[in-house]
């Protein structure tokens, strides 16, 4: 604990989501995951430009973000720390489970096939996030 | 180091310039904020290397203004300019080691630990003669030579062209990190967009020697949507904010900046990718676009 914690982050440039964002759900992604604990130190933003080649300013700016969502903080010469556990995943997981599992057989049954329902399954979920984040659907 | 961050790093202001009849650049202007990491986009013979010519200092342009850290480029401006040109200019006759000698030689702000600590994390062998280097490593002592020398704007002309994949991601780290503890502003001009996507914050599109789109990339890509649907559909944009639009059969997709609301009728539509939308500008030369 304590410790600065290596996160490998990575960019995906397949699609249009931001870098920054991208960065912030590693994070997120590795606190609920449990590879990163509450008091795990996060990388400095010059450690990741130097092995990642990713710009600094767009780390900081992750970090920051990160930061107003109350998931990090910042320690004044210290460096950024994980402060909050995320939610575990909701209880209800495995329920949700069940019932997309039943909506993917009505689905195959159909006729669609994996992308197809990867398709709807993205564009009905863009539907729930608010405007200029991701892919959406108008009309 | 910069005293003051508010003056613009490189200004460029109506530059234009030909080489015999040939017009390389045409009424350049935009501004790169200090500690920015601007990629210089354009196809070959769009004008980059003469713009960051022009940058250095070591042309005059036929008319307008370049500017840097305030100063007019020239020699005054030098010392604080790290510029790396395509060719990776060095002396072939010279080894490693005496090539690193002349440059503490010759720049008074030379870091000798640190051009020694960046050779050896290029595996660059000291005794080799430059001559006999391959051109991966050729291009990475000339960047040595240039971040040696603790500029505070690194110019760099196709930087990562002459490297593998390995070396990229190297090169690419070790600018970061000069970027992180320095705050160095980096220009560097690319065609490769994986090169640029997460290291550039600022992008200058280049098209027949004109500036098409000079933003932030955060901001541009917000400011872009790639919309896909029939042809028919884009006629409710103002032609104004189509940038491109490619069209197969009854479908379509189009890059459009929207000035307005968000579209509307039939048509999917997405954030671009940073590809999407630099090939978006580079396809379309013939109209110039306001920049950001």
């Amino acid at each position: 604990m304590g410790l600065a914690v290596d996160v490998i982050f990575r960019i995906d440039r397949r699609t249009g989501t931001a870098v920054y964002a991208q960065l912030m759900h590693q994070v997120r992604q590795a606190v609920r995951m449990g590879r990163l604990a509450p008091g795990d130190q996060l990388p400095t933003a010059r450690e990741v430009a130097e092995r990642t080649g990713i710009n600094p300013n767009t780390v900081l700016k992750a970090y920051r973000e990160l930061e107003v969502a109350g998931l990090v903080e910042a320690r004044q010469g210290s460096g950024t720390y994980v402060r909050a556990h995320l939610k575990p995943l909701p209880d209800n997981l495995e329920a949700l489970r069940h019932e997309l599992a039943a909506w993917a057989e009505r689905a195959r049954a159909a006729g669609l096939d994996v992308s197809d329902m990867q398709d709807l399954v993205a564009e009905v979920a863009a539907g729930t996030v608010p405007a200029g984040q991701e892919a959406h659907r108008v009309g | 180091m910069s005293a003051d961050r508010t003056t613009p790093a490189l200004e460029v202001a109506g530059v234009a310039h030909t080489f015999g009849r040939r017009r390389a650049l045409d009424d350049c202007s935009f501004t790169v904020p200090a500690g920015a990491v601007t990629a210089l986009v354009g196809r070959n013979g769009a004008g980059k290397s003469t713009l960051l010519r022009a940058a250095a200092g070591l042309l005059r342009p036929d008319s307008g203004e370049v500017r840097v850290f305030g100063e007019p480029a020239g020699d005054g401006s030098l010392p604080r300019i790290g510029y790396v040109a395509q060719q990776a200019p060095l002396y072939p006759m010279l080894t490693v080691a005496q090539t690193l000698t002349v440059g503490s030689r010759l720049n008074p702000r030379w870091d000798a630990a640190y051009a020694h600590r960046l050779a050896d994390d290029a595996d660059l062998p000291g005794a080799a003669r430059v001559g006999t280097l391959p051109a991966g490593h050729r291009s990475r002592l000339a960047l040595v030579m240039a971040l040696a020398k603790r500029p505070d704007l690194l110019l760099l002309d196709e930087p990562l062209a002459p490297l593998d994949p390995v070396a990229r991601t190297e090169v690419a780290g070790t600018l970061m990190a000069d970027v992180a503890e320095r705050g160095t502003t980096v220009v560097l001009s690319s065609h490769v967009v994986a090169d640029i996507d997460g290291v550039c914050d600022r992008v200058v599109v280049l098209t027949e020697g004109r500036v098409r789109l000079a933003a932030e990339v955060e901001a541009a890509l917000d400011g872009h949507l790639v919309a896909v649907g029939a042809g028919i559909e884009f006629s409710a944009f103002d032609s104004s904010e189509v940038v491109e639009v490619r069209a197969a059969g009854a479908d379509a997709t189009a890059l459009i900046r929207p000035t307005g609301s968000a579209p509307s009728g039939g048509l999917a539509w997405h954030r671009p990718t940073l590809e999407e939308l630099l090939l978006g500008y580079l396809r379309t030369p013939t109209r110039q676009v306001p920049t950001a």
